[in-house]
């Protein structure tokens, strides 16, 4: 039975000497798998949280029956969801089918990797920072990655191999390109005033005040083009009930549908994670006494507030004002507020 | 047609055929309209009706006259005193009696309750189309109130079959009048909170302004009428033009607008229903006293208590419930102002108890065609808000 001992021994051996040499990526292998979970987790409660305030905003009363204040619903709802027939229409494209909804959630979920929500802080001697990843060019990598979720969504309407899906694909690609323009070059303000394109050091940036005060129209113009991005009302084109029944996922059913439902859920935090970081200082708490991270959560729970507020407000914009207002409104505004303020820069802050 | 057949042959146009409806969400109830759409824009539009048939008006042929009375409720199922009225209106022109003052001020009352209703439920629906969804919710608040209050006179919620040929059902209460009077209160700031979320909104106005435009002559070429006639600058409003059940002894306007496009008829509608408010305020103050429905036995019941002491009243009564009510030879039409425009029944009567023809004149029947015509060239978002803007019912359009 020695060989076996021996085996085992350098087995355990190896193991102790590869954590040793590799603690970072433990740390960040457990860091991955918490901020997954978390932010999974997250959808519930904001689902919850969206049918609660509309039930207050328009005379209801929302859920209430499903545990404490109805805070069991969603639960219940993904329960219901796991457990229905997935159906496939005979003549989808099934792979792209099954793919589709796998690309907006793990989209969403890699976009929110290179989120901070913290300063770095030691524990047993290890630096652990409150973020996924510290990539150097962590907004474009979000551009990048939620660019890519749209992809999800034009080959559900692809795939499903119905007209309305199609028109609901169409419309979200159509709009993700007028939007992320706009996105990007008001992004790109705040880019010129850090200096970089990490956002840990845009939130470092803010130390003394919040970007909103300097980029009030930046921030704006942002937050607009966040809504659309994230095909939220009044932008919720490719998926407009009214007019699309359903949209890009009139076929899906069952957790296939949940997925879609996820992935827009995660991105509206991501794109409030987002604004918080670039415009409202992060988690900088500005002389209030609360922890970092506490100063993160409020601000980005009052923009997914603000979210639901809209959505709650204002009628559907109609596809084609959308692109002009696109194309003609947001993008020479966001083209002006950029050449302000790079004059400014340059002549008075060289 | 296999389903790759008809991709071969779509294949080669240059436009997609869409299938809106029967189940659309928003083709408010189960109408379907076969568009042609180039991209995003509608080219050619084609109705299709007749997936609600129900054959009522076939139906009353082989119903006595009080019996014909609770189909008519599910024709304009938005608007059931409008129709009743119609019904009982052109029956009463072939009995040739006289209705008392007090029956005709509860009948001006409901309709105008119901109008404000059907008005709600048509707001609520065209806005949630649009995509406003809180005015949807803000809408069924109200009209939950008057659904309360026709549970309260009538029993029904919404087919309430109140008035009847001779008079109405039963007469007021004292709750149902208190109940009048707190919601005439209430209404009028409620209706400027729905134009607070939309009247002046960009979106709502981007959305509605100068789209399913019908010019003056359009709409009467396409025999439009009620709001949508009105939006488009025609005043022609038949309670002013034909008073019946003493219209002309109150005093209100008929809000004409003149673009005639979707905002156009939302104002008419939202105005409308500050009308009907100051109609049946009218009738409040004044509401006379009397019988609530003729005292002509040969139409209406007689009283219980007369049963037992008088020979004649149990004759009439068993005539009246074993037979029911006979119209003389002849025909007729009366119409009148319903929520959505001109209803009317013409009726052909052989002198039995029995009509020998009923035929409805449906405004929504009658404006699909020219609905259809105005989406060509819009949007498909636009498709929704035009059929919601002309406010279309089904239920009388394939009866």
């Amino acid at each position: 039975m020695d060989w076996i001992t021996e085996i085992l021994n350098v087995t355990w051996n190896f193991i102790v000497l590869f954590l040793n040499e590799n603690i970072p990526l433990v740390v960040g292998s457990v860091k991955a798998v918490i901020i997954a979970v978390a932010i999974m987790s997250v959808v519930p409660a904001l689902v919850w949280l969206e049918r609660r305030l509309m039930g207050r905003f328009q005379v209801r009363l929302g859920p209430n029956r499903v545990g404490p204040f109805g805070l069991g619903q969603p639960m219940a709802d993904t329960v219901k969801l796991l457990f229905k027939e997935s159906i496939i229409q005979s003549s989808a494209d099934k792979f792209l089918f099954h793919l589709a909804p796998a690309v907006v959630v793990i989209t969403a979920i890699a976009a929110f990797a290179v989120i901070p929500f913290g300063e770095p802080f030691e524990v047993f001697g290890q630096t652990i920072e409150m973020w996924g990843a510290n990539v150097n060019s962590g907004i474009l990598f979000v551009f990048a990655i939620s660019g890519m979720g749209i992809y999800g969504m034009v080959l559900a309407g692809l795939s499903s191999n119905n007209k309305y899906s199609l028109m609901g694909g169409l419309r979200s690609s159509a709009q993700m390109i007028s939007y992320e323009l706009t996105l990007g070059l008001s992004a790109l303000s705040i880019i010129l005033l850090t200096g970089s394109l990490s956002l840990v050091d845009m939130v470092r940036a803010q130390e003394t005040y919040p970007f909103i005060l300097v980029q009030p129209l930046a921030f704006l113009l942002f937050f607009i083009a966040g809504i659309a991005e994230t095909n939220r009302a009044p932008f919720d084109l490719p998926e407009a009930e009214q007019e699309l029944v359903a949209g890009f996922h009139t076929e899906y059913t069952g957790m296939k549908f949940a997925m879609f439902f996820m992935g827009e859920y995660i991105n509206m935090v991501t794109m409030s994670a987002l604004v918080t970081l670039l415009f409202l200082g992060g988690w900088n708490a500005y002389g209030l006494p609360v922890w970092p991270i506490v100063s993160f959560a409020v601000k980005v729970f009052f923009l997914l507030c603000v979210f639901i507020w809209l959505r709650s407000t204002f009628p559907r914009i109609r596809y084609d004002r959308l692109m002009t207002f696109g194309w003609k409104i947001l993008l020479p505004l966001c083209l002006l507020n950029l050449m302000v303020t790079s004059t400014v820069k340059v002549i008075w802050f060289p | 047609m296999s389903v790759t057949e008809q991709g071969l042959l779509e294949r080669d146009k240059d436009t997609m055929t869409l299938n809106m409806g029967p189940q659309h969400p928003s083709t408010h109830g189960v109408f379907r309209v076969i568009l042609e759409m180039d991209g995003e824009v509608v080219k050619t539009a084609e109705p299709e009706i007749g997936y609600l048939h129900t054959g009522i008006e076939k139906n009353c042929e082989n119903k006595r006259y009080v019996h014909v009375i609770p189909m008519t409720d599910r024709l304009d199922y938005l608007n059931p005193p409008g129709n009743n009225l119609a019904f009982c209106l052109s029956t009463e022109k072939l009995l040739g009696i006289e209705i008392p003052e007090r029956a005709n001020a509860l009948r001006v009352i409901m309709c105008e309750l119901s109008r404000i209703a059907s008005h709600l439920v048509w707001l609520g629906t065209h806005a949630l189309d649009i995509g406003a969804m809180t005015v949807f919710l803000y809408c069924w608040r109200e009209r939950e109130m008057i659904l309360d209050l026709n549970e309260e006179v009538s029993g029904v919620r919404m087919m309430t079959s109140y008035i009847r040929v001779g008079g109405v059902a039963k007469d007021a209460t004292r709750p149902w009048l208190d109940g009048i009077r707190d919601f005439l209160d209430y209404f009028p700031a409620k209706v400027d909170e729905y134009e607070r979320l939309l009247t002046r909104n960009p979106i709502w106005l981007d959305r509605t302004e100068g789209i399913g435009v019908f010019t003056r002559e359009e709409a009467i070429n396409w025999s439009l009428s009620g709001p949508a006639l009105r939006a488009s600058g025609v005043n022609w409003d038949i309670r002013k033009s034909q008073p019946y059940s003493g219209y002309d002894n109150y005093s209100f306007d008929v809000p004409i607008q003149t673009n005639g496009d979707i905002y156009d008829r939302y104002r008419v509608r939202v105005e409308e229903m500050r009308q009907s408010r100051a109609i049946i305020k009218q009738a409040m103050e004044r509401l006379p006293g009397g019988d609530y429905k003729t005292p002509d036995n040969k139409v209406s019941l007689p009283a219980r208590e007369t049963l037992h002491t008088s020979m004649e009243a149990l004759i009439h009564h068993f005539k009246l419930v074993s037979e029911g009510i006979s119209v003389p030879k002849g025909e007729t039409y009366v119409p009148i102002e319903g929520a959505r425009g001109e209803v009317g029944f013409y009726i052909v009567s052989d002198g039995t108890n029995v009509p020998y023809r009923v035929k409805l004149r449906a405004p929504s029947f009658m404006a699909i065609p020219g609905m259809c015509k105005a989406m060509e060239g819009c949007y498909i978002a636009d498709v929704v808000g035009i059929i919601g803007s002309i406010d279309i019912v089904m239920g009388e359009v394939d009866r």
